[in-house]
């Protein structure tokens, strides 16, 4: 097991260095420079060309490239130039606020999206699965900024049950229910549409599961029903229901970017769509290498946890 | 079936927790705190260090944290004391001896002095200077005349300028002239930004990331203390989120409204402030080649698009109908007998016809948004479809924001014959300087885009820059503007008049000419 993990860790090197070449190239490529960005409507040739200097940007893109590099791999992601502060600090305050919105809607979306998902398959064309199928469809036809911006009206706005946006209150202390409080409204906008993803998947593997032999078998020797769902049949169907949690993870987290925008949670889908705009090279660079090796890593974790569950699986 | 039964239980336990997780929390939406302004900002803050940012919306927070030599007396865009209490001017305009203020401090207890002046504009201006690389200082060449800057007595401070430069006051009244400590930039280097110290009306406290900038009010302000004990400035980057925080009550101050917003703020419990600033929008016309290198086609573009109802159909009444390239918030430069072009299609197809082209085929550069831009993509409709009312044949591209600046900047020759663009300054010699002089053509280095050149505009803007009787320099100003008019190297469109909503909680708010946001004289219940 060990060799396997290591192994996949080491496959892991080349595409991380394929990704920052790529996020390098279109930071490089795409128009604009940040001292057009920063010097606005005063971007003359000059000012650009003495702007670039002092970000050390006239070096030829080779060198920026290794100079990047080699210093990442140090663990110095360099200065952000709008931020004026280091891309590794930002980045990792960032990243935190975008866990805990991303992983409450990934928890959200497992739980819900599985129990949906079994609840429909154990009531195969009942009034449960057709109801249930209904509100998922709803779910996942809506786009989650929309939303967004509806639940602010209505439950912000009008009736004033939670507050429109950010992470934490501006006066009054930090407390876990405050948190909840900020989080409710961009979680559950998150979630949604993951969740009937999980959903719909969910019910087709348990249903695949439900027609196996030794389904019938547990029936035939008189388990109980919930027994035979919940233990025999949901851990079987797990095993093809967890790769699709892997990619619901990776929707979550690049979903988060709209949530993020509205309802002004401080995360790092907010951050790299500001950074992109005001061309912060160094900042989009360093926070899209960082979420990709933490993405790869969270796929390396999904497939060790799918070879523990079904040994068939080679490690 | 027991399954049934218990799925119903689950839902009804899974529902209850929910309830409980996400309803009955805490009050939600508590009231702001009297005497602490919430300031709704469009964007989070890059620095608190006047010398490094650009940004309008970086200047609401610097301009109550920092003073300047001098600043925009209230209500205009002419100079008074702030710092210094007084100035002369040598009689060829290049040497300025200001006489500081006593007595006042820094927020970081250090003194404000000459030296600290110095060290000031040293460190801007000076590469050699050990605070240099503190920056990088890309609005250093609003003072670029400068050739030296002497502390000439412990309260004194003389400017020798390289050649006269009229507008040197007005630039030190602009946030790139604000005093920092330099006791704190020594102690704190690139960081200052995050822990800025100055001398203004309210003093930093905290920048929690993302979140809020909070300033406190500084009881020893040399102006008098502020009424406001705190002021909290808010990032809410999306318009409709910062427009449901103000209906929600979640912060007092809401800047730049948009248009749309607006109607959801009449009524008693919110004030919708107003103010024309030196803001003007324009369509850059190419006058080197194409149709556009005819003055009556430009002439033509000019009568053939509706300003009245761009500003009051599409921008909603936030903007006012330009005359020429001087915004009238310049007043003291302004030429008030100076009528806009009317709305006169048949006038322009006459033009048109005299000038042989009925259907001139024009390419038009449109850009999604941008600094100072309002509603681009919206404005550049209504023009095309204007102009194509008179004959015109216009194709438009659109490109966001930086990609545009790489494409208009180095002039439309090749590219496009007519491109929008705006700008907001703070003294009327900039744009014009910039934008319109025949040395200030792209190849020169300057945003001359439509190769605009008539030399005797060009003798008038080098006379008012050099000029230092302001009374002479407005003569210079109002003559250019007749004759630019006339030229018509711009469709000269729209005057921003900027927005602000406040709830029934504040008092004392104004918006200023300068688009500045101060703060001083307002308070909350």
């Amino acid at each position: 097991m060990a060799g396997y993990i290591l192994k996949r860790l080491l496959s892991a090197i080349p595409v991380l260095i394929g990704i920052s070449v790529i996020v390098f190239l279109i930071m490089a490529m795409i128009p604009g420079d940040p001292a057009t960005a920063i010097l606005g409507s005063y971007a003359t040739p000059e000012n650009v060309a003495a702007l670039n200097e002092d970000l050390g940007l006239d070096e030829p893109l080779v060198t920026r490239y290794f100079i990047w590099l080699s210093n990442m791999v140090q663990g110095d992601f360099g200065r952000s130039f709008a931020l004026n502060r280091p891309v590794l600090d930002e980045v990792l305050e960032r990243f935190g606020a975008t866990l805990v919105l991303a992983g409450t809607a990934f928890v959200l979306c497992s739980v819900f999206g599985i129990a949906a998902g079994v609840i429909s398959a154990a009531n195969q064309y009942g009034f449960g699965d057709k109801a249930i199928t209904f509100v998922v469809l709803l779910g996942i036809s809506i786009p989650s900024f929309f939303l967004g911006m509806m639940m602010i009206l209505i439950f912000a706005v009008n009736l004033r049950w939670f507050p429109v946006s950010g992470m934490w209150p501006i006066f009054g202390d930090r407390t876990i229910w405050v948190l909840l409080d900020h989080l409710a409204m961009p979680a559950i906008a998150l979630a949604v549409v993951a969740t009937g993803v999980v959903a719909r998947l969910s019910r087709s593997a348990m249903l695949e599961v439900l027609r196996q032999d030794f389904i019938r078998t547990a029936r035939a020797k008189g388990v109980r029903e919930n027994s035979v769902i919940w233990r025999h049949a949901l851990r079987a169907a797990m095993v093809s229901i967890i790769p699709v949690l892997g990619i619901q993870a990776g929707f979550v987290l690049s979903g988060a970017v709209y949530i993020e925008m509205v309802f002004q949670w401080p995360g790092v889908g907010r951050m790299l769509v500001d950074a992109i705009l005001r061309r912060d090279i160094l900042l989009v660079q360093g926070g899209v290498v960082f979420i990709a090796a933490c993405y790869v890593l969270f796929n390396i974790a999904v497939d060790v946890a799918q070879s523990l569950l079904d040994p068939r699986i080679k490690t | 079936m027991s399954f049934l039964n218990l799925s119903r239980r689950a839902a009804l336990a899974l529902t209850a927790a929910a309830a409980v997780a996400l309803g009955g929390l805490s009050p939600a939406t508590a009231q702001t705190p009297p005497g602490v302004l919430v300031v709704g900002q469009i964007a989070e803050p890059q620095a608190l260090d006047p010398h490094a940012v650009t940004a309008v919306n970086d200047f609401r927070i610097l301009m109550n944290v920092y003073d300047g030599l001098v600043r925009y007396a209230s209500g205009t865009l002419e100079v008074e004391p702030a710092l210094a209490t007084d100035w002369t001017i040598s009689d060829d305009g290049t040497v300025y001896t200001f006489t500081l203020r006593e007595g006042v401090s820094f927020h970081d207890g250090s003194p404000f002095n000459a030296e600290a002046v110095v060290f000031n504009f040293e460190r801007m201006l000076n590469e050699d200077h050990p605070f240099h690389d503190t920056g990088p200082f890309p609005l250093s060449f609003f003072f670029s005349s400068v050739d030296s800057v002497e502390a000439t007595g412990d309260m004194e401070v003389t400017f020798t300028l390289s050649e006269p430069y009229a507008p040197f006051l007005s630039n030190l009244a602009y946030p790139t002239g604000l005093i920092v400590s330099p006791a704190a930039v020594e102690q704190y280097g690139a960081d200052f930004g995050r822990n800025p110290s100055g001398t203004g009306a309210f003093r930093f406290e905290e920048w929690r990331s993302n979140e809020a900038v909070v300033v406190v009010a500084n009881p020893d302000y040399w102006d008098g203390a502020p009424a406001l004990e705190a002021v909290v400035f808010r990032p809410i980057t999306d318009a409709n989120t910062r427009t449901a925080e103000m209906l929600a009550g979640g912060i007092d101050v809401m800047v730049e409204v948009p248009p749309v917003a607006l109607g959801e703020f009449e009524g008693d419990a919110f004030t919708i402030h107003e103010q024309a600033g030196p803001h003007v929008w324009f369509l850059i016309l190419n006058a080197l080649e194409g149709p556009f290198a005819d003055v009556r086609v430009r002439q033509a573009a000019n009568y053939a698009v509706n300003r009245e109802a761009i500003v009051n159909d599409v921008l909603e009444g936030t903007a006012e109908v330009a005359a020429g390239p001087t915004p009238p918030a310049f007043a003291w430069a302004y030429n008030d007998e100076l009528e806009p072009y009317p709305y006169d299609p048949d006038r322009a197809r006459e033009l048109l016809a005299e000038a042989g082209m009925e259907n001139p085929e024009i390419t038009f550069y449109v850009t999604e948004g941008g600094s100072g831009m309002l509603d681009p993509i919206a404005m550049g409709t209504a023009i095309q479809a204007d102009l194509e009312a008179v004959g015109f044949d216009v194709t438009i591209e659109t490109y966001e924001w930086n990609t545009f600046l790489g494409r208009v900047n180095p002039g439309l020759e090749g590219e496009a014959d007519m491109a929008e663009m705006a700008w907001m300054t703070n003294d009327p010699d900039t744009l014009p300087y910039l934008a319109l002089r025949t040395a200030a053509w792209p190849d020169q280095g300057g945003f001359n885009s439509g190769y605009y050149s008539n030399p005797e505009v060009d003798a008038l803007l080098e006379e008012a820059r050099t000029a230092t009787d302001q009374d002479r320099r407005a003569e210079l100003y109002r003559e250019m503007q007749v004759i630019v008019q006339e030229d018509a190297p711009w469709v000269f469109v729209a005057n921003w008049v900027q927005n602000a909503v406040t709830n029934d909680r504040v008092e004392g708010f104004g918006l200023e000419p300068s688009f500045f946001l101060l703060l001083h004289d307002v308070a909350k219940n």
